[in-house]
């Protein structure tokens, strides 16, 4: 993306391209402040989606024989359960995946329509519990798709008008798409222990 | 900032809207004046979620005060059955299963985001006689959803034998995918890497039949509208969404460009074949029911347009990547090579792997911008997919489209926005 100053964005922690896309990781408190710059300085009018996700579990998925040799440098201090079979199978996938800053993320996926079409994706990470502020006044858009991200992550959003559950029922128990949501079942109630 | 202004023979000027200008907030949820809570003659009802004209199951919490429509929340979700959460469970080539069952109308635009997103993390190459093809059965589906949007639409309106004609067409329609896939619809025709398989003797022909009738079909449907002072009474100049209000509230596709606003993924994005094709995009300036009526009848024709380009343009060749590690091997080959034998057996037991990493890929979905965000870990299952549903945008939008609305123009107005609630709730 030409012609674009990301260090003038508030709150800019860093730029990752990859696949032909620009992410902008954000500090989550300027998330706000950020919006409002790409929307008035940089003219990314539209929202088009707003996606959280949750990376519980992220990277310690181990298949036998399928994930390869941890990275190298243990700086991180973090060793992903891998098994080193010199990768017969592992199809150039050795290194396991970068591990994520905290829990969630919030990806923003903005769109520019003109001069140029350009889309680039605003990311902020939260720990459980951690609110993200609402973007809802700089995009109205957003209001739904922030109620997704509580519905189904639980993602606090903070400053949001009307914060409730929009997919599932009012009385859910859970957030389902969360990584500890569990898979199959569900509570079964007798009227006897009403 | 300034716009650059394109010409097209529809519309000359694009007005796109200033990001600082927007209005904000725009209500998704149209609040009562108190004020008129003292007079006490408002009255709460509930639209839905069973009514035969919300097509699914919408519930809208309206307020009346005498026939005008003063409040309005939308309850959705009544048909959420964790489309997302499923595909995280399942292997690649299983949830492009789950992608079409979303939105039941226009399913193969479901179906290539999906697919298209995994192609994009994979990087494979996909042969041009796929990519010609799927351009086609893109358009064919565009068709067909705008077909059932009109007939039922019109039904609404009073205009019953509408839906008779637009079920022969789109019947028509079906025919071609079952011809072709062999099942109506939720087709799965879209592999990642090309086609499921090849296009079948005779489709050229049927398909080609159908280019040559459906034009003359949609002036049918249009001298039946366009004459009918019912169906103008009921549609012009009620439902107006501003281009301003429509940026703001995310809208896409016909409801966009009924707003006056000049943007189509097809044209500014361009993905597949649609930058080598020759069409215009529809633009109409006024924002109300009528002006989505008329974008989708005009979608029709060029879609009609690019479906007969496809059929010259259609390449020969393979209709499938051969890439071993992602496709699956063909059928004979499994009884003479041993590897061949082992990635089958690989493919369908464990799937293949996707490169790790993020990526958002948006469509032109006859609804507007289908958008699927998928993020892989390296592993053979999707660690998160997010569809980004244009009805569950667009009915953000019901209650600015219904400001000082009738409650009998209710059913013409969130019609309009042509919500499929299998998407909105996914």
């Amino acid at each position: 993306m030409t012609g674009v100053d990301f260090d003038a964005i508030p709150g800019f922690v860093n730029r990752r391209d990859g696949h032909g896309e620009t992410t902008i990781t954000i500090e989550t408190g300027q998330i706000v402040a950020a919006a409002t710059h790409m929307r008035d300085e940089l003219g990314f009018t539209f929202l088009a989606d707003l996606a959280g996700a949750d990376y519980l579990g992220w990277g310690e998925q181990g298949v036998a024989g399928y994930w390869g040799t941890p990275p190298a440098d243990a700086e991180r201090g973090w060793t992903p359960p891998a098994r080193d079979l010199n990768a017969p199978g592992s199809w150039g996938l050795q290194t396991a995946p970068e591990p994520k800053p905290k829990r969630f993320s919030v990806s923003y996926h903005l769109l520019r329509m003109r001069p140029t079409p350009e889309r680039i994706r605003l990311q902020v990470w939260a720990d459980e519990a951690e609110a993200v502020p609402s973007v809802v006044a700089v995009w109205p858009t957003a209001d739904w798709h922030e109620r997704e991200a509580w519905d189904m992550f639980g993602i606090v959003i903070e400053g949001h008008p009307n914060l409730q559950r929009i997919l599932l029922e009012d009385d859910w128990e859970g957030h389902p798409l969360r990584k500890d949501y569990p898979l199959g079942g569900e509570p079964v109630r007798f009227s006897d222990a009403e | 900032m300034t716009m650059a202004v394109r010409t097209r023979d529809t519309r000359a000027r694009t007005p796109i809207y200033e990001g600082s200008r927007i209005p904000s907030p725009v209500p998704t949820e149209l609040r009562v004046d108190p004020s008129l809570y003292e007079e006490g003659d408002i009255l709460e009802i509930n639209f839905g979620p069973n009514h035969p004209s919300t097509h699914g199951v919408l519930r809208l919490v309206l307020e009346l005060n005498g026939e005008r429509v003063v409040g309005l929340r939308s309850v959705v979700g009544y048909l959420h059955t964790g489309f997302e959460k499923n595909m995280e469970a399942k292997t690649y080539w299983k949830g492009i299963t789950y992608a079409p069952r979303m939105d039941y109308v226009a399913f193969q635009a479901n179906e290539y985001a999906f697919v298209a997103a995994i192609e994009k993390l994979l990087a494979i190459d996909v042969p041009p006689k796929a990519t010609w093809m799927r351009t086609l059965m893109l358009e064919l589906n565009r068709i067909h959803s705008h077909l059932v949007w009109l007939g039922t639409g019109a039904l609404e309106l009073g205009a019953i034998s509408m839906f008779w004609y637009c079920f022969r067409e789109r019947d028509a329609i079906l025919d071609l995918f079952e011809l072709v896939a062999g099942a109506r619809m939720h087709t799965r025709y879209f592999q990642a890497g090309g086609l499921a398989e090849d296009i079948p003797v005779g489709f050229y022909e049927e398909c080609q039949r159908f280019c040559d009738s459906m034009p003359s079909r949609v002036d049918e449907y249009e001298a039946l509208l366009d004459r009918q002072a019912i169906f103008l009474e009921r549609t012009k100049g009620i439902g107006l969404l501003s281009a301003e209000d429509a940026i703001a509230l995310g809208q896409s596709g016909p409801v966009l460009r009924a707003s006056g606003v000049d943007w189509d993924i097809r044209k500014d994005e361009p993905y597949l074949v649609y930058d080598q094709v020759n069409f215009d995009v529809p633009v109409y300036p006024n924002g109300d029911v009528y002006d989505r009526y008329k974008v989708r009848m005009n979608e029709m024709r060029e879609s009609v347009r690019i479906i007969q380009q496809c059929l010259d343009g259609i390449p020969e060749g393979p209709w499938i990547s051969d890439n071993r590690k992602v496709v699956l091997p063909p059928r004979h080959e499994l009884h003479t090579s041993m590897e061949s034998l082992i990635h089958h057996f690989k493919l369908v037991t464990e799937g293949y792997r996707v490169p790790e990493g993020e990526i958002y890929v948006a469509v032109e979905s006859p609804r507007g911008e289908f958008g699927c965000y998928l993020v892989s870990d390296g592993g053979p299952r999707p660690w998160r997919v997010k569809f980004r549903a244009p009805s569950y945008v667009a009915l953000e939008a019901a209650p600015t489209v219904m400001t000082d609305a009738l409650i009998a123009d209710l059913i013409a107005i969130v019609g309009s926005l042509d919500t499929v609630m299998g998407e909105v709730d996914r």
